[in-house]
């Protein structure tokens, strides 16, 4: 300890300095209460005892993982399995109720619809886009046109066996290919897609006649499409009246369809999604705007 | 620690020929009771305000069946803060930003008006330290009696004497922190829970949290949270001027220091004599520690009380009261150069200033109340697909409309579309009535999204993107809220179809 005679006194306010000096400039040394410093000793023993219990210092490839074996992946699992806890109330309600039950319950359908919204993104966004908005050969589910029907129930089947998927309740139908197995020459099939544009009033060939055309469609298409062209839900047979167009409208696609026929495919969920989940997405499907 | 400690300690230390170390021991204070006009505003303001915090969740207010009846609440879980007549949503947070403005403003002007008010007489920790200096005082003894009972010897009546102390302590913690979680639920229905045990388990985690904290700041840190701990001393320090009422010590008046029997000799023989009597009352009865007669200081919290001992002592000697009292530095100064001090000015820029800044910012709010839509609409555009095609070839935009009903009471609402001839509008699960119009009914104090459908047929010609407006009018009263938001169409760009 220094005598006190050679302490540093501000002559000003008669106080010590802590006999720092910066270019003149005097620190005075007014005490840190010493609690204060008591609590900075206390973080540091805190800290050790953090280190000891929970994972703390990085190594080579893993790290210390702490006495008491929390992990942040533990934690978010659990985080997870309460959450599910906490919805099982409103998910056994949704797996009893039927389809058209949710439909009327404003709260199992609000739940539907989150739900529904959350499995779309996950599932079915890839191929029908974000906001089931489709694209070629994909189709736009916010419309009025339905392949295999619009109703509640007919678009879970859709979405529980798929189309065409390997499932065995799996919808199923196949536009041939008139042109590669020579049921149709090229000629017939430059005619019959100009007698399909005429069908929904698009402007046709100078070559097209009409009523070739129609009978060509009359022997090979009416089978399915019906004979005005209207379709048929039961072999997905597309409307070829209407304005919605699911490989495009133009002359050259419309004869492709024909000369190679087409069939794309819709995997079967049935299996792969739970049966409350499907239920949910065919609910929000069913409320983008074209549900019937 | 205050001016008058640190120089006690200092002199102690060079008597033993040490030099000042960098960390101090906390000198422990023991406040002499006191009686008197602040000593009275104090103990009316303690009650005043303990008073308010602890009995106003038991104040009921009627909102009708669908609202909770308690008059101040904050309902985390349904995400609402009632106030008397005043119901907040969350996105209304910004009427807690105005009032958060108000209490700086308020503080601010407390300041500018009469220094540190604010920490003498307002403060949770000041009347918290307050009553719990209250219990020590009932149990232990005044001051001296303290100091000599905490020298002497344990002895069992000393034993149930600091126990007693603790318990009625933990006591009034442990109610203030059960006031506190009664401000977020109802609170008779909680007392009930709490006291069968039946209560929520955060509710349990802030009583012991407020118990603690409560317990251990008024008990024992008491002048420690001022001085170390608090920003507002430091904050204060910078924002006040020499016009401001702060207490002080007259120098003019009480220098030099003398007994009462060597002051009336000096005066006799026409010596200068003070009337300050070194009695050490005011520095007795300080809170915090402080000897007033050092001046202003950073560990003072201004309550006045060495103002009640003065006088007390003065009018016991026969001299004038007022030798330590509410006065500004300016005529601090004036008396120090012989001058008359002047009137306490009130009215000084700042103080216009504060004071505008609080009636504005209030006025804002006020306005802002008065006019508030009970009902609320918002919209969003569906992205993906930004419009659709139909069957017919007419063309549709999906929207997110939310509705809004902030009365207490269920509301229906007449959603239309405007802007546009021949455009149809469609709510998904929400039939039309049998005059066409589709009516939302959104439940008391609710809101409800609901996907729109806008179509307009096929023929018609819209440019790609048409400025609409939708409308949701009040069924009952009319009053209607308006959101604009776009009808995107393929326009002339994508005449041919895909």
């Amino acid at each position: 300890m220094t005598p006190a005679h050679q302490e540093d006194i501000d002559a000003h306010t008669g106080t010590a300095t802590t006999g720092h000096e910066w270019d003149g400039i005097r620190e005075l040394n007014t005490p840190l209460p010493k609690w204060w410093l008591y609590i900075l000793y206390g973080t540091i023993v805190w800290a050790i005892g953090y280190i000891v219990v929970y994972p703390a210092i990085p190594l080579v490839s893993s790290f210390t993982p702490g006495l008491s074996g929390w992990s942040s992946r533990a934690a978010v699992t659990q985080d997870l399995a309460d959450l599910t806890q906490q919805r099982a109330p409103m998910v056994d309600a949704l797996a009893k109720a039927s389809l058209q039950e949710i439909g009327k319950d404003d709260r199992l359908r609000g739940f539907a619809l989150a739900q529904g919204r959350a499995a779309f993104g996950d599932n079915c966004a890839p191929c029908h886009g974000a906001g089931g908005g489709g694209a070629v050969s994909f189709p736009n589910l916010n419309d009025d046109d339905w392949l295999w029907g619009g109703k509640v129930d007919d678009i879970h089947q859709t979405i529980a066996y798929g189309v065409r998927s390997a499932h065995e309740k799996t919808r199923s139908s196949a536009m041939p290919a008139f042109g590669q197995t020579g049921i149709l020459k090229p000629a017939e099939v430059d005619q019959v897609a100009d007698h399909v544009r005429s069908l929904s009033g698009l402007p046709t060939d100078k070559t097209y006649d009409k009523a070739a055309g129609a009978k060509i469609f009359e022997e090979n298409c009416s089978a399915c499409h019906g004979a005005g062209g209207k379709g048929n839900l039961e072999f997905g047979a597309p409307d070829l009246t209407d304005q919605i167009w699911l490989f495009g409208s133009s002359k050259a696609s419309i004869a492709e369809g024909v000369h190679r026929g087409r069939g794309s495919m819709m995997p079967a969920w049935s299996g792969r999604l739970d049966d409350t989940t499907i239920k949910a997405l065919a609910v929000y499907v069913h409320a983008l705007g074209g549900g019937k | 620690m205050s001016v008058k400690q640190q120089q006690m300690r200092e002199a102690a230390l060079e008597a033993k020929g040490v030099s000042t170390p960098l960390y101090a021991s906390r000198a422990k204070i023991y406040p002499q009771s006191v009686r008197g006009t602040f000593r009275n505003v104090k103990w009316a303001l303690l009650a005043l305000t303990l008073g308010i915090y602890y009995l106003l969740p038991f104040v009921r207010w009627d909102r009708g069946p669908f609202a909770p009846n308690q008059a101040v609440l904050v309902d985390l879980e349904n995400r609402r803060f009632y106030f008397f007549f005043i119901e907040i949503w969350p996105q209304e947070v910004y009427y807690l930003t105005g009032l958060l403005i108000i209490a700086a403003m308020a503080l601010f002007l407390m300041n500018a008006v009469a220094g540190r008010i604010w920490c003498g007489y307002l403060c949770p920790q000041t009347i918290w330290t307050d009553l719990f200096m209250a219990v020590e005082r009932l149990i232990e003894g005044d001051r001296r009696e303290r100091m000599l009972k905490d020298k002497g010897k344990w002895t069992l009546r000393r034993v149930h004497d600091v126990l007693a102390k603790h318990f009625i302590w933990l006591m009034i913690a442990w109610w203030t922190g059960g006031a506190w979680v009664l401000y977020f639920t109802d609170a008779p229905t909680l007392v009930v829970e709490l006291a069968t045990f039946r209560g929520p388990y955060a509710a349990y985690v802030w009583i012991v949290i407020l118990t603690i904290t409560t317990y251990f700041f008024a008990g024992y840190m008491r002048e420690q949270v001022c001085t170390y701990m608090c920003p507002w001393p430091r904050i204060q320090a910078a924002l006040t001027d020499e016009h401001a009422l702060n207490v002080t010590y007259r120098y003019d008046r009480g220098e030099p220091r003398a007994s009462v029997k060597k002051a009336e000799a000096l005066r006799a023989a026409n010596a200068p004599a003070g009337d300050c009597v070194d009695c050490n009352q005011c520095f007795n009865v300080c809170p915090t520690g402080v000897d007033i007669r050092d001046g202003l200081q950073i560990d003072c919290i201004q309550c006045g009380l060495c103002i009640d001992a003065c006088d007390t002592v003065m009018t016991k000697i026969s001299r004038p009261t007022g030798l330590i009292g509410y006065d500004t530095d300016a005529n601090v100064q004036r008396r120090a150069r012989g001058e008359a001090p002047q009137k306490h000015r009130l009215v000084r820029p700042r103080t216009i200033l504060y004071a505008a800044v609080i009636a504005l910012v209030g006025g804002i709010m006020v306005y802002a109340l008065a006019t508030r839509m009970p009902l609320g609409l918002s919209v969003l555009h569906d992205r993906n697909p930004v419009y659709v095609k139909l069957s017919d070839g007419s063309i549709r935009n999906a929207f997110t409309v939310r509705l809004l009903n902030k009365e207490l009471h269920p509301r229906r609402f007449d959603l239309q579309v405007r802007g546009m001839t021949n455009a149809v509008l469609d709510i998904v699960g929400v039939e039309k009535n049998a005059s066409g119009r589709t009516l939302v009914e959104v439940g008391p104090d609710q809101t409800r999204e609901v996907r729109v459908l806008v179509t307009v047929p096929n023929g018609e010609r819209v440019s790609d993107s048409h400025d609409i407006r939708f409308i949701a009018t009040d069924s009952v009263s009319g009053r209607a809220a308006f959101a604009k938001d776009h009808f995107i169409a393929p326009g002339d760009r994508h005449d041919e179809r895909r």
